[in-house]
């Protein structure tokens, strides 16, 4: 049990190390597709860490959204604006070392805090187990205002889409 | 239940964080600042559940809350491409630093 215990402590610092490795690639590397291959790597290790949370069904959303729609488009946008990965054109902007400088300081000041802070860690909340039936019932029960406002939203935005996406006549 | 500490999964996200502001300031292709903010939605999603698993009374709000977020990241990255798809046949470019017509 206890070699168990450790072994997944162990495998989970492993996919945390994982996906920062993967966010790091995503952010430097010159190449946008692999960027885009890197954000579907790390976003995979983030729903490995959502199961190792006791989240079983926002892993599989994680997964069916985020790698499989999201992802998908990223690509096909960065298919569709080509020549743009090449050796002549400058990636990145002349930010970088204040950038880095500046969110040092943000990491280090927010670390400390997260450490000092006493978090009100609850024996109850650990052993409590979310199923997707109390989360739909939360959903049509208590968060049922919010669900309508991002349904509207969702069809805007696929209208908006559209509209902006497609081809202009008048030109 | 895992042994790791809440701060340990705060830091990691905070870390996540920063590669992901790190990305939007210093890309220079708007593709490449959408994917940053993927990154950045991605890191307060861990941390929402994190804190809905080891600290809530209600353990399903930080789900729920993450599924919103998920829902406006998506609606977000579709609008985003669109917009980027649209400057690219006009102005035949990607990068931020060059769509300055109304700078001055």
């Amino acid at each position: 049990m206890s070699i168990l215990e450790t072994a997944a402590q162990f495998g989970t610092y492993a996919v945390m190390a994982g996906v920062l490795i993967f966010a790091l690639g995503v952010v430097t590397l010159r190449n946008l597709f692999h960027c885009a291959l890197c954000l579907a790597a790390a976003l995979i290790g983030t729903a490995v860490l959502y199961v190792v949370l006791r989240a079983e069904y926002l892993a599989a959303i994680q997964i069916l959204l985020y790698v499989g729609a999201v992802v998908t488009l990223v690509i096909f946008a960065i298919m569709l604006t080509e020549h743009i990965a090449q050796k002549t054109v400058r990636q990145n902007n002349s930010q970088s070392p204040l950038a880095i400088v500046g969110l040092l300081g943000f990491v280090a000041l927010l670390a400390g805090v997260i450490l000092k802070t006493p978090w009100p860690v609850t024996q109850a909340a650990l052993k409590a187990k979310v199923s997707v039936m109390g989360l739909g019932e939360a959903l049509m029960g208590a968060y049922v205002f919010p669900f309508e406002v991002i349904s509207i939203i969702l069809i805007a935005a696929l209208i908006g889409t559209v509209v902006i996406a497609k081809k202009d006549d008048a030109q | 239940m895992i042994g790791i500490p809440l701060s340990h999964i705060l830091i990691f996200s905070l870390i996540l964080f920063a590669i992901g502001v790190y990305g939007a300031l210093v890309r220079r292709n708007i593709i490449g600042i959408l994917i940053s903010i993927e990154l950045m939605l991605n890191a307060a999603n861990i941390n929402l559940i994190a804190f809905s698993k080891y600290t809530s009374l209600s353990p399903e709000t930080g789900q729920i809350f993450a599924l919103f977020v998920m829902a406006i990241a998506a609606t977000a990255a579709a609008v985003g491409l669109a917009i980027v798809l649209a400057l690219y046949r006009v102005r035949k470019t990607v990068q931020a630093d060059e769509v300055n017509l109304l700078k001055w």
